[in-house]
């Protein structure tokens, strides 16, 4: 990788990093349907041009180095800003490692559903992905308000891709609420701030110390945690089960990484570089922030507790991995904040291998539903193996990667003496447990149950594993989980540099 | 450049005047060649000298301050004198620029709604028109202004009664009241102001005002001013005959009277309130502010609830055009550096994505004839290029990032932060929630539903009409991505206006 950074500078490998998918968009749009494998490839050459440059970008951020490059000017004294930083690097790294194995998977689940409209889709995954670089490069809180909407847009498409009722349906809640809650209350927030303070660029230590004070700074807190209403708090929740309704692929990588790490990641760099740890360890502004993510977390739980479908499951204790890392970064500890960091991480290989596994089985044995999975294990034994490590990470087991996330958060929990916080992550590792488990169980210990004559998907009751490049994706992002508990380096340094050390 | 926008009026300028002669005449040019080609050829190279001109006097008055021409070399106040500024020069460039773009986009339009032997006539009013806008936002005089504000509105509602539809008739004729009123109100009340000063120009009236201004008579001449000017602007709940006029109108017309007429009536409300009485302290003689405010605000909640209900696209529009006329008097009732610059600038906003959203769906009315929601089921698919031109309109007139609507926005919410006008601030972006929805609704049924099968797909749209609509889809994204230029004039613009002259 490092004969890329002879001929370009790192401002250049930034705005390419940006660029790369919509190139390659442009191109997949050029191939369209008649060019179809040819289509494919070049979605799939994409992805891992795009994870060479920004890997190639890590050991700078790790050396320290925090170049930056002005896109152009908004408004006047406001420009479009590519910033390189840890926790910016740490999301993109994520979101297009992971894009490389979910395109893999894509290829497989979207012919192996005969899904219309592909070319379309390949199009928007390619916006959504360069905004979600956007998102991670983002020097100022303009540029990432710019590409958040970015991503809110270029996910609708993909949202309702079957053009069905349901999908129109899903599409709106999905639309509505993260439109209504960015222009309403995010927009605002960031108004305010730059009407305040005169800028809106990330700076360690945040811009708003001495500048607002009291009450206000709650508000003004509030306006951005529920402004970003991505990251899925409750009650402003609602959007992402219904964002299911897209096909597995979308949920995957957008819904379980990409829309929902680029909220998480958006709530941790306002606090960690607007309001600064400080100020609000100072003002105690954010003492509801615990509270409300507290909430979430078991809610949540609870709810994912009684949902049959798979996906919904999925989706539900999706919002409550994403309150995990929010209350890692409202105990303001260092090292909690390293945990959320982590967090976004760990939680993005567990969480995909779970959603590819959902679609592995759907693609294979046309199933959704939790309580038709008894003996699947036996039938689907890879499938159903990843799945088992996806559930570990999500409870927070060794040796997968949501221990160690866990653990930071934990500890930050116990350093801040935060009783609440620490009950909380007790005991919605036990829901975790108490909704994962039994589908495991269920897999591997249980008798199939064959299907009704009369169900149509009954002829697929004698089914095998997933097409192989279904398999393929879902094994190696399980591999990743259980990787990133053994060497965390990379991953823990970037955090560890976001909170200086 | 600011400094220099400050004194140099002796320069004479014949271009000033030439902007208006050369539309003026070549209509009778139109009506004597008796041939709609011809007609057209002369209109288009017109409107593209006009604005060529009108570029040129933008550029000079930005670099050297305000321009002057003296009619018959009389100097003012014994003779008539045009006299263009930064906001003047605004105002004819946005003119002047939609001028030059829908000229081209006529010939196949006005072949298509209009019989051929009208349409020499057709042409003749159009340059009619554009001379009378022009000719309003150069002139020094207000008698003048009245006379260039009748030719545009007597070409108006001929235009409009062209219409294919037999309530273009009434239609044109309820616009003709209401029209004749708002310009009767206007000419009372700058009779009025005769009476008490003695003179008509415009600069010699905001000499003598302050020594008059508390008299009735001004109070009374500034109650019929605000009324009759109101009822050019639109502005709710005066806007009664704009739904219809729109509606019912060529799409070309429909198109140069949504993007330039609203603009240029809030340009006199500009030069009224801001030069005419710009050393009064015209706010605390008269409770203008809180009316502009009220009704611009209820202009943006009611016209866009009425948008969400219509069933005719180009009734739709209008009706998001009276919300859209709020938001520019809102700036104006602000009465700040910046509400104003916000108001300005939006002028130029609105009348891109406006411009760009009728021709649209005038380009979708010549190709399948449909203007109801129910008739774009599918348009999506089968006119693409078309759509999503609509598409980048649409999200224009939500505001979203990266298209003008944002910039406007911004301006508007950062002028009522700046007062610390809290809930106005929460309400101009809920209402911009509001053009969430109805966009949507045709966003929706054109990509998400299935086309009616018919046994003819739709006319291919020719490129004379698809260039200019995509060249306003651009120009609403570049100056939504780069604003520097359109807000620095505007607030240069601003900036003249609150010095007074």
């Amino acid at each position: 990788m490092a004969f890329l950074s002879t001929f370009l500078t790192q401002a250049d490998m930034i705005q390419l990093a940006v660029v790369l998918p919509l190139i390659g968009g442009l191109i997949v749009l050029w191939m369209g349907e008649r060019n179809a494998n040819l289509r494919e490839a070049t979605s799939l050459l994409t992805a891992v041009a795009e994870f060479i440059v920004v890997a190639g970008l890590t050991p700078d951020v790790l050396a320290g180095a925090r170049p930056s490059v002005d896109l152009f000017e908004m408004l006047p004294g406001l420009s479009l800003t590519l910033t390189l930083e840890p926790l910016g690097q740490l999301f993109a790294l994520v979101a297009s490692g992971l894009w490389i194995v979910n395109t893999i998977y894509s290829i497989g689940y979207m012919r192996g559903n005969h899904e219309h409209g592909q070319t379309r889709f390949y199009v928007c995954f390619t916006i959504a992905i360069s905004s979600a670089i956007g998102i991670a490069y983002a020097g100022n809180l303009l540029t990432l308000f710019v590409f958040y909407e970015v991503l809110t847009l270029s996910t609708y498409p993909l949202v309702t891709h079957a053009g069905t009722v349901a999908a129109r349906q899903g599409g709106r809640v999905y639309l509505g609420i993260l439109m209504s809650t960015s222009i309403g209350l995010f927009f605002m927030g960031m108004l305010w701030t730059y009407n305040i303070t005169g800028t809106l660029d990330f700076t360690l230590g945040g811009i708003l110390a001495g500048k607002i004070y009291g009450p206000e700074l709650a508000v003004l807190l509030f306006l951005y945690m529920y402004g970003i209403g991505k990251a899925a708090m409750m009650p402003i929740h609602r959007w992402l089960p219904a964002a299911m309704v897209a096909p597995t692929p979308v949920s995957a990588l957008l819904h379980a990484v990409a829309v929902v790490k680029a909220g998480v990641f958006s709530v941790v760099k306002v606090i960690v570089y607007i309001f600064g740890l400080d100020l609000l360890v100072e003002s105690r502004a954010d003492d509801w922030l615990i509270f409300a993510a507290c909430f979430t977390i078991i809610a949540a739980s609870i709810v994912a507790l009684r949902q049959d479908n798979l996906k919904r499951r999925l989706a539900y204790s999706t919002i409550s991995q994403l309150s995990y890392v929010i209350m890692g970064a409202a105990i303001l500890a260092p090292i909690s904040v390293m945990g959320a960091a982590m967090h976004i991480a760990a939680h993005a290989f567990g969480k995909i291998t779970l959603f590819f596994a959902a679609g592995s089985i759907y693609t294979a044995a046309h199933k959704t539903e939790v309580s038709q999975l008894d003996g699947i294990g036996k039938r689907m034994p890879w499938t159903m193996t990843a799945f088992a490590i996806g559930a570990l990470s999500m409870i927070g087991l060794p040796p997968t990667a949501g221990f160690i996330s866990k653990w930071y958060i934990l500890s930050g929990a116990v350093e801040t003496q935060n009783a609440l916080a620490i009950l909380v992550i007790i005991v919605s590792t036990l829901l975790n447990a108490a909704y994962f488990l039994p589908i495991v169980y269920a897999a591997f210990f249980k008798e199939q149950k064959p299907r009704n004559e009369s169900d149509p998907y009954s002829k697929y009751d004698n089914h095998g594993e997933a097409p192989v490049g279904v398999v393929l994706a879902l094994s190696f992002t399980a591999l990743g989980t259980l990787t990133l508990f053994f060497w965390p380096d990379v991953p823990l340094g970037l955090a560890r540099a976001l909170v200086g050390g | 450049m600011i400094e220099a926008l400050s004194h140099n009026m002796t320069a004479s300028d014949p271009w000033l005047i030439l902007l208006v002669v050369v539309p003026l005449l070549s209509a009778p040019l139109c009506i004597l060649l008796r041939s709609g080609i011809a007609a057209w050829s002369v209109a288009t190279a017109v409107s593209w000298v006009v604005f060529a001109i009108a570029l040129y006097l933008l550029n000079t008055v930005m670099e050297s301050g305000t321009m002057i021409y003296r009619i018959g070399g009389w100097d003012a106040p014994w003779g008539i004198e045009y006299r263009l500024d930064a906001v003047g020069a605004f105002v004819i460039v946005i003119v002047a620029a939609i001028g030059a773009v829908v000229m081209p986009y006529a010939r196949q339009s006005v072949a298509a709604e209009i019989p051929a032997e009208r349409h020499y006539l057709f042409y003749a009013m159009m340059m009619l028109n554009l001379s009378g806008l022009l000719g309003i936002a150069v002139t020094g005089d207000a008698f003048n202004l009245f006379v260039f504000l009748e030719i545009s509105s007597l070409s108006t509602y001929v235009l409009i009664s062209l219409g294919s539809d037999r309530r273009a008739l009434t239609a044109a004729y309820r616009y003709l009241i209401m029209g004749t009123l708002g310009a009767t109100f206007y000419i009372i009340g700058v009779g009025l102001m005769y009476q008490m000063t003695g003179t008509l120009n415009i600069s010699d009236l905001a000499t003598i005002m302050p020594a008059v201004a508390e008299t009735r008579t001004i109070l009374a001449a500034m109650a019929f001013l605000t009324v009759g000017i109101s009822l050019k602007i639109a502005l709710f709940p005066l806007h009664t005959w704009l739904p219809n006029a729109y509606t019912f109108a060529p799409s070309v017309v429909t198109i140069f009277i949504a993007a330039t007429a609203t603009k240029v009536a809030v340009y006199i409300l500009l030069r009224i309130v801001f030069t005419v009485f710009g050393q009064v302290d015209i706010f605390a003689h008269f409770p203008i502010q809180p009316v502009l405010m009220v009704m611009a605000i209820a202009a943006m909640f009611l016209a866009s609830l009425s948008a969400i209900w219509q069933e005719n696209v180009k009734r739709m529009m209008a009706y998001s055009s009276v919300a859209q006329i709020g938001y520019m008097v809102l700036g104006v009732a602000l009465a700040t550096e910046t509400g104003l610059t916000g108001s300005i600038v939006h002028l130029f906003n609105h009348a891109i994505m406006k411009g760009a959203a009728f021709m649209a769906i005038g380009a979708i009315i010549f190709a399948t004839g449909a203007v109801t929601i129910k008739d774009l089921e599918g348009i999506g698919r089968r006119m693409p290029l078309t759509m999503a031109a609509f598409v980048v309109a649409g999200l224009s007139l939500i505001g979203v990032p990266l298209t003008v609507g944002f910039i406007s926005k911004w301006q508007l919410v950062s002028a009522s932060l700046e007062l610390n006008m809290w809930p106005l601030a929460a309400l101009i972006v809920l209402s911009s929630l509001l053009a969430i929805v109805y966009v949507w609704r045709i966003f929706e049924v054109a990509y998400l539903r299935q086309p009616h099968i018919t046994e003819h797909n739709p006319k291919i749209v020719p490129l004379s009409m698809l260039i200019p609509t995509w060249i306003l889809a651009l120009a609403g994204i570049y100056f939504g991505a780069n604003a520097t230029f359109t807000l620095d004039v505007a607030h240069a613009a601003a900036r003249q206006l609150m010095g007074g002259l």
